[in-house]
């Protein structure tokens, strides 16, 4: 009986004691392939600045951005905007699922991106566009 | 005597192999939840390291935001 108790015990506080570090837990960033992705983004960043500032370039509902309005790019830039948004995005989807899939839940990629949308827009400046259910909005 | 000794074993192996049957389900379904608030956290330490914010701090490169002191009135 001594014997069941204490295997008892133990297997409650071995799970407990997990639970609770898991709930206090963060979400692990620092893999090597986040920290990649995050490298990349950081040094895209100063070509599309300029295109958040003009407008040209918004940020979408998914996480993501998007050409808004091509006009509003230089005509030197017009030619490549295109795979500057494809890259940032490409980079921007492998970021999300590296997170879930670095933290042991792949089936949290959706939930991080639907994180980072909100958060994206949040930190936006002040004249960058985002888009909402009722289309591209000017914060 | 030797008799309720089995049974004692029995029930204490049997109570054990209950046990984990039922507390490794639930441990499973507590990691399943989403942590939201650690994600929101996750996401703004990378925002901030991407677009170079530096959290409580003024944007050193970036266009401050428009200062109503310094905006004319309307």
């Amino acid at each position: 009986m001594k014997k069941l108790i204490t295997t008892f015990s133990l297997i409650l506080i071995t799970l407990f004691s997990s639970s609770w570090v898991n709930a206090a837990a963060d979400l692990e960033v620092n893999t090597p392939a986040i920290s990649a992705i995050k490298n990349s983004m950081q040094a895209r960043h100063p070509q599309l600045n300029p295109h958040y500032n003009s407008g040209a370039v918004g940020l979408t509902t998914d996480g993501l951005i998007a050409v808004r309005d091509a006009t509003a790019v230089p005509l030197k830039d017009r030619g490549g905007i295109n795979s500057l948004v494809a890259a940032e995005n490409g980079d921007r989807n492998a970021l999300y699922k590296e997170i879930a899939a670095g933290n042991g839940h792949p089936e949290w990629a959706g939930e991080i991106r639907s994180t980072f949308a909100t958060r994206w827009v949040d930190k936006a400046q002040s004249g960058w566009y985002y888009q909402s259910a009722g289309g591209w909005v000017k914060k | 005597m030797r008799k309720i000794g089995i049974t004692n074993r029995l029930t204490s192996s049997t109570l054990t192999i209950a046990a984990f049957i039922v507390l490794i389900p639930a441990c499973v379904t507590i990691n399943i939840y989403f942590p939201a608030a650690a994600a929101e956290k996750a996401a703004d330490k990378i925002i901030d390291d991407v677009w170079q914010l530096k959290p409580g701090q003024s944007k050193p490169d970036e266009v401050p935001p428009v200062k109503p002191a310094d905006s004319p009135a309307k």
